[in-house]
C-alpha cells in the first residue's frame, strides 16, 4: 500500500483539501493542544514531513461512545484523516475487514512496526474468570492487550472504561473490569477518561503524539493536562453564582430558572477534571450545565459509586440510599449529648458523698491552718 | 484529720496554652464554614451574581483558618521536642506498664464513676494523651485531604506538598467525602473533650478548667 508511506499532508491533499485546510486544521490543533504559537509551525512541520504511525485500536468492554464522539470531532479533517485513512490499521468498529483478514491486518502491523505502532484502547478488560467476559477472535481480551501492549510505542486508553473502569466496574464489578493502566506496566499510557471524552480532546491527544512524538504532559491520574488540569467548575460560566452563594435548590424553582450554580442539587463539576466547560460538546454548542443539569463527574474514577447524582454528598454505605454522612454525624452528636446529659446526673448522685467530703476536708484544712 | 496540703505545678507554658486556644478557635472556625461549605444556606433573593461573594468568603475564611491550623499545629510538633515535661511528645503514646494501668483507672473513673483515688499524671493522663494522639492524625488527615483538594485552585508549595493524595485516594469526590466525615470527628470530640473536662474538674478539684488559662494545676499532696 503507497498510502503507508505518504504523510499525513500529502493524504490530505489526495482527499481533497487545499493547503489553507491544512494549515487551519493544524493551528486549531494546536490551540487545543495547548502549545504557543511557534508550537504550530511545529506541527505543520511534523505532519508534513513524518511518515504515517500505525494505530491498532482496540474495542473490549465498552459502548462505542468514545468513537462516536470521535468521529463528530468538530473538524472534518479529524475523522477523514486521522481516523479514517492515516491511522487505524485495526479497529473493529470502523474497519471493512473482517474474520480472518481483520486478524491478519493487526498481526501485520504488530509484527511490521514492531515498537512504532500506538496501542488505542477503547474499554474495560474483565479480568474474572480468565477473562472471559470478553473475546475477540477466540482470546480474551486480556490476553490481547497483554500481547499488543508488549510491542506498542504507547497506549491511550480511550474513555473511562479503560482509564478507571467506568461503569462496568461500578460495584459489585461482577465481570472483575479493569482499566488498562492496572494491566499493563512499563509503557507510557495516557488517560484520557469521560464518558466519553470529548471529541476534539481525543483529537487533540492524537495529534499532538503524531505531532511531536512524544507523549503530552500528564498529570498525577495520568491524564493530559492541556486537557484535564482544570476544574469543569473552574471554567463554568455558573461559577459567579457559586461564589455569591446563589444556588438552584431543585430543578424546578425559581433559582433554576435564573441559572444560579446547581452544586446543591448534586453537580460534580468541583470534583471533576475536564475541558467540558471550554471546549464544549457538538461543536462548542453546549455542555450539561449549560443545558441545566449539573454535571455527573462522568471523568472521574468511581463516578457511578459516588451517587445519587442528585445530591451533594454521596450516601453512606450501609445504612440506606439517603443517608449522609452528616445524618449520621448529627444522630451520633444528639447520642453523645444524651450520653453526657446522663452522665452528668449520675455523677452527682455517686459522687455526692465523695464531693461532700471534699467540702467538709477543705474547711477543717482552712481551720487547721489558722 | 486530713492533712493534706496543696501544691502549685506550673504544668502548661505560654506556648502550650496559646496552640491551645488557636487550635479551638481554628477547629471552630473551620468547622462552621465547612459545614456551610458542605450544605450552604438557601437564598431566594432573586440578586445577580456581582452583586455579592459570601460564599466565596465563607471559604476564605476556611482556607485561611487551615493555613494558621496547620502552622500552629507544626508549632506545637516542635515544642513536642523542646518544651517541659508535660508537653513532650512521648507523652503521647503509652510506653510503660503503669500508664495502661492508669488507663484503665481513668476508664473506671469516667465510665464507671468508680472512686480510685488520685490519678498519677499531672499533667494529661495517659487516656487523654492517647485521644490527643489520635486528634493528631485526624489533624494530618485533614491536612492532607483539605490540601490535597486546595492544590487544584493554588501553586503555593504548602498545598502543592499534598496533591499526591487525591489520586492516592482515588479523586476529588473521595478526597472530599472523607475530609467532610472526618470533620464530625472534630465536632464529636469536642463535645467529649469539652464535657470531661469539666467533669474531671469538679471530681477530681486539681483546677484542670483553668490550667489551660494559667498554666497551673493544684495537685493534693500527704505532709510528710
Amino acid at each position: 500500500m503507497n498510502d503507508q508511506t505518504l504523510t499525513i499532508y500529502q493524504q490530505m491533499l489526495n482527499k481533497g483539501y487545499d493547503r489553507r485546510d491544512f494549515l487551519r486544521f493544524c493551528g486549531w490543533m494546536g490551540a487545543l493542544i495547548g502549545v504557543e504559537a511557534s508550537g504550530v509551525g511545529r506541527i505543520v512541520h511534523a505532519l508534513e514531513t513524518k511518515p504515517r504511525t500505525p494505530v491498532v485500536w482496540f474495542h473490549f468492554q465498552e459502548c462505542t461512545c468514545c468513537s462516536e464522539s470521535f468521529i463528530r470531532s468538530s473538524h472534518p479533517i479529524v475523522g477523514d484523516i486521522v481516523l479514517d485513512k492515516i491511522s487505524l490499521d485495526y479497529t473493529e468498529t470502523l474497519q471493512a475487514a473482517a474474520g480472518k483478514q481483520a486478524e491478519e491486518a493487526l498481526h501485520e502491523t504488530m509484527k511490521k512496526y514492531k515498537g512504532e505502532y500506538l496501542m488505542l484502547v477503547e474499554g474495560s478488560v474483565p479480568t474474572e474468570e480468565n477473562g472471559v467476559y470478553c473475546c475477540i477472535a477466540g482470546r480474551s481480551a486480556l490476553d490481547i492487550v497483554k500481547e499488543a501492549a508488549a510491542d506498542a510505542k504507547a497506549i491511550v486508553a480511550w474513555g473511562s472504561c479503560a482509564s478507571n473502569g467506568c461503569i462496568q466496574a461500578a460495584n459489585p464489578n461482577p465481570t472483575g473490569a479493569t482499566p488498562i493502566h492496572k494491566i499493563i506496566s512499563g509503557k507510557p499510557i495516557i488517560n484520557v477518561p469521560g464518558c466519553p471524552p470529548i471529541g476534539e480532546v481525543m483529537a487533540g491527544t492524537i495529534v499532538h503524539l503524531l505531532a511531536f512524538d512524544r507523549i503530552p504532559q500528564l498529570d498525577g491520574l495520568g491524564r493530559p493536562k492541556a486537557f484535564y488540569s482544570r476544574r469543569v467548575h473552574d471554567t463554568c460560566y455558573r461559577r459567579p453564582n457559586y461564589d455569591a452563594g446563589l444556588f438552584v435548590e431543585s430543578f424546578d424553582d425559581e433559582n433554576a430558572k435564573r441559572g444560579y450554580c446547581l452544586y446543591k442539587v448534586g453537580c460534580r463539576g468541583p470534583v471533576t477534571y475536564n475541558s467540558c466547560g471550554v471546549i464544549r460538546w457538538n461543536n462548542g454548542v453546549s455542555y450539561p450545565i449549560q443545558s441545566g443539569h449539573g454535571c455527573i463527574g462522568c471523568s472521574e474514577a468511581n463516578f457511578w459509586d459516588n451517587g445519587p447524582f442528585y445530591q451533594h454528598l454521596a450516601s453512606f454505605p450501609g445504612f440506606g440510599i439517603e443517608t449522609t454522612a452528616d445524618k449520621i454525624g448529627v444522630a451520633v452528636g444528639a447520642a453523645t449529648l444524651a450520653g453526657m446529659a446522663a452522665h452528668s446526673i449520675t455523677t452527682n448522685i455517686r459522687k455526692r458523698r465523695e464531693i461532700k467530703e471534699s467540702i467538709a476536708n477543705s474547711k477543717t484544712d482552712k481551720e487547721g491552718g489558722a | 484529720m486530713h492533712t493534706a496540703t496543696i501544691r502549685r505545678y506550673y504544668v502548661w507554658q505560654m506556648p502550650v496554652r496559646v496552640y491551645h486556644w488557636v487550635n479551638a478557635l481554628c477547629i471552630l472556625s473551620l468547622c462552621i464554614t465547612g459545614y456551610l461549605i458542605g450544605s450552604p444556606l438557601a437564598i431566594q433573593s432573586g440578586s445577580e451574581a456581582s452583586f455579592g461573594y459570601w460564599f466565596g468568603t465563607v471559604r476564605f475564611i476556611h482556607f485561611v483558618s487551615a493555613f494558621v491550623f496547620f502552622f500552629n499545629f507544626v508549632g506545637r510538633i516542635y515544642w513536642g521536642f523542646v518544651g517541659n515535661k508535660y508537653a513532650q511528645w512521648k507523652n503521647f503514646i503509652w510506653h510503660r506498664k503503669e500508664q495502661v494501668k492508669e488507663i484503665v483507672d481513668v476508664l473506671k473513673v469516667d465510665i464507671l464513676q468508680a472512686k480510685i483515688g488520685p490519678l498519677k499524671s499531672i499533667g494529661h493522663n495517659t487516656l487523654a494523651s492517647f485521644t490527643y494522639f489520635l486528634s493528631f492524625l485526624a489533624f494530618l488527615f485533614q491536612c492532607m485531604t483539605g490540601f490535597g483538594m486546595y492544590a487544584a485552585m493554588s501553586h503555593a508549595w504548602l498545598p502543592q506538598m499534598f496533591a499526591w493524595v487525591v489520586p492516592l485516594m482515588g479523586g476529588d469526590f473521595a478526597v472530599r467525602q472523607w475530609h467532610h466525615l472526618t470533620m464530625w470527628f472534630f465536632i464529636l470530640f469536642s463535645i467529649v473533650h469539652v464535657y470531661l473536662v469539666f467533669y474531671h474538674d469538679y471530681v477530681e478539684g486539681r483546677g484542670v478548667l483553668s490550667s489551660m488559662v494559667g498554666g497551673w494545676k493544684f495537685i493534693e499532696e500527704e505532709k510528710k
